[in-house]
């Protein structure tokens, strides 16, 4: 028997950054807001003993197990899809705050270029550039659009920055100050400066200063610890929901966050939302919570994989290229960069914060000429130092042993003598590329799991050597002794952790036969049901995508509350 | 740049006290509770202090689990060539990786109880990743067996017994995947002594090896501190006294 619930104004799927903005914005402007969290509660207390590597870093602490729900992995059609069982290229997190809780906080705006890339193309370099099966479309939104809801994210996280050179055109300068320099950070800077390019800063979710925020949340500054990727911030000075967006949705005495609460339905009568199936994972018990409005804020797989369970939606079909939910899954290519081996230079590369670094967007977006390449968009290179903790960071060159007496001298050497320059680079969406049902496994519930088809392109490749090649040259230029480069991008493989930036299968668009989402990221299909999250971009830019997360959630927060009072579709 | 060795003195170690100071200093006038609030009371020091005055304390953790005697043995023998005594400092015996691999097989991991591991199993590509029905600890215990079968088979010895060359060489062939087993591969169980040998090394002692921080100190990594904001800009190359979790309770 199924436990039916009183009805609420809204109900939201998934509490991490999504989740965690719409229950605030909602909240304070006087809606009932149900939060629905399938794995554990989350609080600054919990990290008294966060700086074990083993732990949290090798053993994910605060990852989703595995054993109850993972995806299926293919590279393309012919072969069979089989599970991910185990971690590596990416990591999904799990309990109050979600992803929002372990990453690194480095915040970056997408280029004004993202949003238009498929009409700026083709205006710049004419319609073949573009290969007949890259399925790259323009945004629905422009970055003047966009932007007040970036300063909106930015200044609720407190984010550290300065301005960059070449981005879009800022409304407002950053919260606070950027964060400190270390020495190879000058390297970096002055090597680029030098190559005549454009160094700053990375924006940063870790405070440089003490801040408090327009809700009225006060954090303390980051102490450069060494642990952030992976871990939760002990001193709450990383930006993350649960010390900052959640509180304020708590305070209104409106938001009623339920965790250990699994949705596995979207319910749906006459193309109309109305509420939500859960089941209680401590007790079992299958309850329905029935809304006016709902919204998904889970990770970019698990909104898809709801839709698609919940049969809302027109599912994508790679052989017509029709139908939306499933399409455009896009990830990142960061495997073009290049490490620097000193012979007499010594750094404190064990401290560190996930956000410290500095960076350049000169071979980013459409920031250079692409006539005579082989790909479009780019990537930023970065140097950052967000602390190498010993398991993880052996560094040794490329032709040495990875075992043994040889290996052991030259990793205890090379540990404080290594840097790496890394490339952020975008990933296109391909017309093969895509999410949908596995049919074969599936989760603890007995629902099938989602199905990834993706591999690198030719895009990809040209992308990554070359990104690895300007990563080469910056490091001669900071006087690295030997460098090791990337040389060929090889296929896409699921075991090595690359980055948690998937992106797509929900994307958003101005027109409904090719989105699945308008610029409210409203389901063109469902019009009391909107899906926020990574989810919505149509292609995945050269830049972390947290920043671009939060704005579209703000946005969407804006667009509900409009909705809760006239109704209808609002764009 | 080296580093000068007069430098290693208390001063520069980021003390408890030093870390009170700074985070108070950082934090402002502001009101953080959680961890920060909760750190001031420590005590340890004096209770090791005197423990150790006393007498030479036996370590209770250094037990088995899992492992028999003979499979330890081989285990301690082959994380040793993967990480040797040399003039930096212990190898993984010394530093307890023996024992660290023995308890992470007896715990989830060796259940692999937060994998996927849902029938039905087929065989991938490499790009899909491992794909077997074998727990890690029956991989181990396999993977063991095995590695006495072939040092038997070419050198007519068991494992421990060999020389150290020839150990490197059966290592070297299931690394290198020359050696025929059927259950598992033989890369695959290499690959995860490896793994494990590195966390034995450099995980907290509180998991069993990297004993008395001895894997920390050949690198200078200075393992759990609560603060780098008074060297993170600094051009020097700073050696801290390392400290574990053991420091917060």
């Amino acid at each position: 028997m199924v436990k039916k619930l009183p009805k609420t104004d809204v109900v939201i799927v998934g509490v991490g950054w999504g989740g965690g903005i719409i229950a605030s914005e909602l909240t304070k402007q006087g809606l009932n807001v149900v939060g629905l969290e399938k794995g554990q509660e989350r609080q600054t207390e919990d990290y008294y003993m966060v700086h074990d590597e083993l732990r949290y870093a090798l053993r994910y602490e605060l990852m989703q197990d595995l054993s109850k729900d993972t995806i299926t992995f293919r590279g393309n059609e012919k072969m069979r899809a089989l599970p991910m069982r185990q971690y590596g290229s990416f990591l999904f997190g799990d309990g109050l705050g979600g992803a929002g809780v372990h990453w690194n906080g480095q915040t970056f705006r997408f280029l004004p270029y993202d949003f238009n890339i498929r009409s700026q193309t083709i205006e710049r370099y004419g319609k073949g550039k573009i290969p007949t099966d890259m399925t790259i479309q323009d945004w629905g939104i422009t970055y003047d659009e966009i932007e007040p809801y970036y300063d909106k994210f930015e200044k609720m996280a407190g984010i550290s920055g300065e301005e960059n050179p070449l981005g879009g055109k800022r409304s407002d300068k950053y919260p606070t100050g950027p964060m400190k320099h270390t020495p190879s950070m000058k390297m970096f800077k002055k090597a680029t400066e030098n190559l005549k390019y454009h160094p700053y800063t990375i924006p940063s979710a870790n405070l440089s200063e003490p801040y408090t925020n327009p809700d009225g949340i006060a954090r303390a500054a980051c102490q450069y610890c060494a642990f952030c990727e992976r871990f939760g911030c002990e001193y709450g000075a990383k930006a993350d929901p649960v010390v900052t967006v959640i509180p304020v949705a708590k305070k209104t005495g409106k938001f009623d966050l339920r965790t250990h609460s699994w949705v596995r339905r979207v319910l749906h009568k006459g193309g109309r939302a109305t509420g939500v199936l859960y089941t209680d994972v401590t007790t079992g018990e299958e309850i329905e919570q029935p809304a006016d409005m709902v919204v998904l804020t889970s990770y970019v797989f698990n909104n898809v994989k709801l839709l698609l369970n919940s049969k809302v939606g027109r599912p994508y079909d790679s052989s017509t290229g029709t139908g939306v939910i499933g399409k455009n899954y896009a990830y990142q290519v960061v495997k073009g960069a290049a490490t620097g081996y000193f012979d007499d230079k010594k750094f404190n590369t064990f401290a560190g914060a996930g956000a410290l670094g500095m960076v350049i967007d000169d071979f980013n977006g459409d920031n250079f000429d692409h006539t005579n390449l082989n790909f479009i968009h780019g990537g930023y290179l970065a140097l950052t130092q967000t602390g190498a903790r010993p398991i993880a960071n052996n560094p040794i060159p490329s032709d040495s042993p990875t075992w043994g007496k040889e290996f052991k001298q030259n990793s205890l050497k090379y540990i404080n003598q290594t840097l790496s320059i890394g490339a952020m680079g975008a990933s296109m969406p391909y017309k093969q590329h895509y999410l949908d049902l596995d049919p074969v496994y599936k989760d603890t519930f007995g629902d099938p799991l989602i199905r990834m088809t993706y591999d690198f392109r030719d895009q990809d490749r040209e992308l990554a050597k070359f990104t690895a090649k300007k990563s080469k040259e910056i490091l001669q230029e900071m006087g690295a002794d030997k460098i090791d480069s990337m040389e060929e991008l090889g296929p896409y493989n699921i075991t090595t952790y690359q980055s948690t930036h998937n992106t797509g299968g929900v994307i958003m668009g101005a027109d409904p036969d090719t989105s699945a989402v308008n610029n409210y990221l409203q389901m063109w299909d469902m019009e009391n049901l909107f899906v926020v999250g990574a989810s919505a971009f149509p292609h995945n830019g050269g830049y972390n995508p947290t920043d671009t997360v939060g704005a579209l959630a703000y946005r969407a927060a804006e667009g509900i509350v409009k909705y809760s009072k006239n109704g209808g579709m609002l764009a | 740049m080296t580093e000068d060795k007069n430098e290693k003195s208390g001063a520069e170690n980021l003390s408890r006290r030093k870390f009170i100071r700074n985070s108070s200093y950082a934090v402002g006038g502001l009101a953080v509770g959680g961890v920060l609030g909760s750190v001031i009371p420590w005590g340890t020091e004096n209770d090791d202090q005197k423990q150790q005055a006393g007498k030479q304390i036996k370590n209770y953790n250094h037990a088995l689990m899992f492992f028999s005697q003979a499979e330890f043995q081989t285990v301690q023998a082959a994380a040793e060539r993967i990480f040797p005594e040399d003039e930096n400092g212990p190898g993984a015996k010394e530093l307890g990786v023996g024992f660290y691999i023995d308890h992470q097989m007896a715990g989830s991991y060796g259940f692999n109880a937060r994998d996927y591991m849902v029938p039905p199993f087929f065989h991938g590509e490499k790009e899909q990743g491992y794909q077997g029905r074998l727990k890690r600890r029956e991989i181990f215990k396999i993977g063991l067996r095995e590695m006495q079968n072939y040092s038997h088979q070419k050198f007519k010895k068991g494992f421990t017994e060999l020389s150290e060359e020839q150990q490197d060489n059966v290592l070297s062939d299931f690394a290198e995947d020359k050696v025929n087993v059927t259950t598992i591969s033989a890369s695959g169980f290499f690959d995860l002594l490896r793994s494990t040998t590195l966390e034995g090394v450099y995980s907290d002692p509180l998991y069993g090896g990297n004993i008395d921080m001895e894997g920390w100190k050949m690198r200078n990594y200075p393992g759990d501190q609560m603060n780098y904001t008074d060297i993170i800009e600094d051009d020097k190359f700073h050696e801290i006294e390392p400290r574990s979790l053991r420091d917060h309770m």
